[in-house]
């Protein structure tokens, strides 16, 4: 059955479509589809939801209740290229995290969760990135930025990176 | 302190360690090898039980113990689970070994899959930890191209699936039962129990979750004998007949306030001013400690005071705290108000509460509000008896929740004000010198970015 997509891609379809034969049902391809298509999008539209649920054979609030569930997936408009989480929990905390992410909120003139106007930046609060031993951390992307201060912060955020896998 | 020789973290700073020829160098997967071939499932199940091996992810439940829950001849399938998605605050031994030496979480998850005669195990890994993703991919399909892993490991018989599965950043996919529904692709509200996973649990089947530490502990065990294992640590108090003892070498993680921050494998038993001044160089700019987060912000505080208390699974609850949990060590020093400190920790669990549980989802929203209000120089002593009341009324020890979680959001708070209650009414009488003594309901603040 070729159903007709809108948002999905063939090459989605098939990564996740590949993941199948890993669980006994097709429910539990909910988040790596969830995955799939945000690491494409950097977000989820809500019609993605309901092409994923078509793939499940699921109902689209079964989809997007898991989906609302984890604060991480954006579903209105995407994050930025470089998705920025500045850790606020107590080992950086201790260190600084409040500063930072204050800091740098202010330097790209947008609110916590916000995207700078060219879609290069969204910097989000984040709780512990399990990197207190680099405290204060960010996780730009794939990349962990270790014992940041507001300067070095700033300078690194800049830096074009490879998207997040 | 006696010089210990890391086990656990004998990769670390090896070159190339992560990969399959340098774990083989040091002697991996050669236990695997014995055991599949000269071993039954059973042997290895009692191997673990002897060596008295408790859960590293937190909770400390002896490991071969929650193995012989699986029903007996089951026909299939078991599942095994490992629990990857290290979030509690402090706490980052499990990305260490995931990064430094994959291949001796692999080993142990095979040994561990045997023993419970699972076929597939699921590896349920955070989503920020990137680089272990790739780390453990990479050690996966080397393990699958030398035949670790897949169908007829080595020749034995034995067949072994591992995925990894990523998770969407929730601190509660770290609960197994979370963890389980997470993996099922739902929304990860903790189950209750019973059943528990060994009788009913993913996918409705016999399930093992386990914590990435706990198999490298197997891995070692395997290769060093149960003897060696029980060597190290504190033995079971004789007077105790319900002490399991504490045995075997401990990551623990050391964070915040010291010179030397990092991850230090030591003897269980340790006590946090050892591992302060020997491994973490001291407390930072030579100040003194304030307080001391014993193993993950869940597990409350310790005072200057209680800093030689040992650090092995029954030591911090002897001086008032939840447990050893995640043995993550974070230190405060003197110069950080106790009020930011709670308020940070109430701020991570209204943020982390998953929202089943009715008192779990008010407590610890209200209990941040209550601390923004006396962050914002409006707070009352009557605050004090009211933050008091939400954390003793709410978690499974006063059964008023389905999981822990909302136990780890009260501990802190219980701590913080019953051991540091002077500086809580110090800092209200100083910000709000006209309205501390207020007793009548007042309206709350608007809450800030908890969510």
């Amino acid at each position: 059955m070729i159903a007709k997509r809108s948002v999905l891609t063939d090459e989605m379809v098939a990564k996740i479509e590949a993941l199948a034969p890993r669980y006994p049902n097709r429910q539990a391809l909910t988040l790596p589809a969830l995955h799939i298509v945000n690491a494409e999008l950097r977000h989820v539209p809500l019609e993605a939801v309901a092409e994923i649920a078509a793939i499940l054979g699921l109902a689209p609030a079964e989809v997007q209740d898991t989906l609302t569930f984890y604060q991480f997936f954006y579903q209105e408009k995407p994050h930025g290229t470089v998705r920025a989480f500045v850790c606020r929990s107590i080992s950086c905390a201790l260190r600084g995290g409040d500063q930072l992410l204050e800091h740098l909120c202010h330097a790209n003139g947008i609110q916590p969760y916000g995207t700078t106007a060219d879609g290069s930046l969204t910097i989000e609060p984040a709780e512990c990135l399990g990197a207190c031993d680099f405290a204060p951390c960010i996780l730009a992307n794939d990349d962990l930025l270790m014992n940041m201060t507001p300067d070095t912060a700033t300078a690194a955020l800049k830096q074009p990176r490879a998207k997040a896998t | 302190m006696q010089p210990f020789k890391p086990v656990l973290l004998e990769a670390v700073g090896v070159s190339d360690g992560y990969t399959l020829a340098s774990y083989k160098s040091r002697g991996g997967y050669a236990p695997l090898e014995t055991t599949l071939s000269e071993k039954q499932p059973a042997d290895v199940v009692e191997m673990v039980k002897a060596s008295g091996l408790r859960g590293r992810g937190g909770a400390g439940f002896s490991t071969g113990l929650k193995w012989t829950f699986l029903p007996k001849d089951h026909p299939g399938p078991i599942y095994l689970c490992i629990n990857a998605d290290e979030s509690e605050p402090g706490t980052f031994n499990n990305r260490i070994l995931m990064e430094d030496d994959p291949h001796q979480v692999i080993e142990g998850i095979i040994l561990s899959a045997y023993a419970t005669r699972a076929s597939t195990a699921y590896l349920y890994l955070r989503y920020e930890y990137p680089r272990s993703w790739h780390r453990l991919q990479a050690a996966i399909d080397e393990a699958y191209a030398a035949g670790y892993l897949g169908s007829n490991i080595r020749g034995s018989g034995f067949s072994l699936e591992l995925y990894l599965h990523r998770g969407a950043a929730a601190y509660i996919c770290g609960e197994e039962t979370g963890l389980i529904e997470s993996l099922e692709g739902k929304r990860a509200w903790p189950r209750i129990k019973p059943p528990f996973p060994a009788i009913e649990g993913l996918f409705r089947k016999p399930t093992v979750v386990n914590n990435i530490e706990t198999m490298a502990c197997v891995a070692q065990i395997a290769r060093r004998g149960v003897d060696w294992f029980k060597s190290i640590g504190v033995p079971a108090d004789p007077a105790n007949p319900r002490d399991p003892g504490s045995y075997g070498p401990k990551l623990y993680c050391l964070s915040g306030h010291v010179e030397k921050p990092g991850c230090y494998e030591a003897p269980l038993g340790i006590t946090a001013r050892e591992l302060i001044d020997h491994f973490g160089g001291g407390v930072w700019k030579g100040r003194r400690a304030k307080a001391v987060i014993p193993g993950g912000i869940s597990m409350g505080l310790m005072t200057e005071s209680e800093l030689d208390t040992p650090l092995d699974f029954a030591g911090p609850g002897k001086v008032g705290c939840l447990g050893l949990g995640t043995a993550a060590v974070v230190v405060i020093d003197e110069t950080v108000s106790i009020v930011d400190f709670l308020h940070n920790s109430c701020r991570f669990f209204a943020h982390e509460s998953c929202g089943q549980c009715t008192p779990c989802r008010e407590g610890t929203s209200w209990s941040l509000r209550l601390l923004e209000r006396i962050k914002a120089g409006k707070g009352r002593l009557k605050d004090l008896d009211i933050l008091l009341e939400i954390g003793s009324t709410m978690g499974m020890m006063p059964g008023s929740t389905i999981c822990g979680l909302a136990d780890g959001a009260a501990w802190p708070i219980k701590n913080a004000i019953k051991k540091f209650r002077g500086e809580f009414e110090d800092t209200i009488k100083r910000t709000n010198p006209s309205g501390w003594m207020v007793t009548d309901p007042v309206p709350a603040l608007p809450i800030v970015g908890a969510h």
